[in-house]
């Protein structure tokens, strides 16, 4: 890359500062998983809950440190792709032999 | 056209779309990756519940101690993207800060899952006690040798920028690098809630 396309690359990315609060706004919610996880009252939605913080987490690693909120939307349709692949054989080898089973087809 | 022109004396390659072919290459090889990971951590929710014999996940699973490692590899991930930051800026003192920061933290938490495997053995549990020790250390044990991997990585940039070696005009090269790293970041978030938080 020359020093003008890497420099007009930074442009397209966050300040120091920016990543820092993000950083920071990682650890409060990895601090709210594991609180929660010690709470009993909230056993009963503490799976949803969960999956939504870690979702949370997921999507600001990768919108921000990765910078697809950024980058090109190539980049953005070649990660999904994969992860939506990967959704959908999560789900089918979960039917397979955790659902179906049940059924005793 | 002038573009395109200048793009080609460049050192890096440049696809049709006129983005680094490295970087499209590596953004599909992610996307692979989340196969592989999608496999491995399926397994594991498959096998979830199935052990028959013990010791079971609740009875060795250590909640404070895995949250500490997993603060650490997230603060790993913000070093990373300071440190690219740093390159982009050209500060040879940022970035050696920010990739020695990297490497330390990386290394901590291998430091982690090493003292994790050696406890779970001395309480029984192998890769071939139970479905929970089997899916369980192949999981992790993958995870931890893409750690390893990128760590071995982070010391070969961090040796080029010590030797003057990592311009700006060089950035590509960490940010790839970062992106590999903060891959492995977003694959454990969710090993940590599906695997230590949901039991």
């Amino acid at each position: 890359m020359s020093a003008e396309a890497a420099a007009h690359a930074h442009e397209g990315h966050a300040s120091p500062g920016f990543y820092w609060a993000i950083g920071g706004i990682l650890t409060v919610i990895t601090a709210v998983e594991v609180a929660i996880f010690y709470i009993p009252a909230l056993a009963g939605v503490l799976v949803p809950l969960l999956l939504v913080l870690s979702a949370t987490k997921f999507i600001m690693v990768v919108m921000f440190f990765m910078h697809l909120k950024f980058d090109s939307k190539i980049f953005s349709g070649l990660f999904l792709s994969g992860m939506v692949l990967a959704s959908f054989m999560t789900v089918a080898l979960i039917i397979l032999f955790q659902v179906l089973p049940k059924y005793d087809l | 056209m002038a573009d395109a022109a200048a793009m080609a004396h460049d050192d890096h390659h440049y696809t049709s779309t006129g983005l680094p072919s490295w970087k499209v290459g590596f953004w599909a090889f992610i996307g692979s990756e989340c196969l592989f990971f999608a496999s491995l951590i399926s397994t594991y929710m498959v096998y979830k519940g199935r052990s028959v014999v013990g010791p079971y996940p609740e009875e060795v699973l250590n909640i404070p101690l895995t949250s500490i490692s997993t603060f650490v590899l997230l603060m790993s991930s913000l070093a990373m993207v300071l440190a690219l930051d740093g390159v982009q800026r050209g500060s040879k003192k940022l970035s050696l800060i920010w990739l020695g920061a990297v490497i330390v933290l990386g290394a901590g938490f291998l430091g982690f899952q090493v003292y994790e495997f050696n406890h779970f053995v001395h309480e029984g549990l192998t890769i071939g006690t139970n479905v929970f020790g089997s899916s369980f250390f192949v999981l992790t044990g993958f995870h931890g040798a893409h750690v390893t991997g990128g760590v071995i990585w982070m010391i070969t940039l961090w040796i080029l920028a010590a030797r003057g070696k990592l311009a700006p005009a060089d950035s590509l090269k960490v940010e790839v690098a970062g992106l590999y790293w903060h891959f492995v970041d977003i694959v454990w978030i969710v090993i940590f809630t599906l695997v230590y938080l949901i039991q």
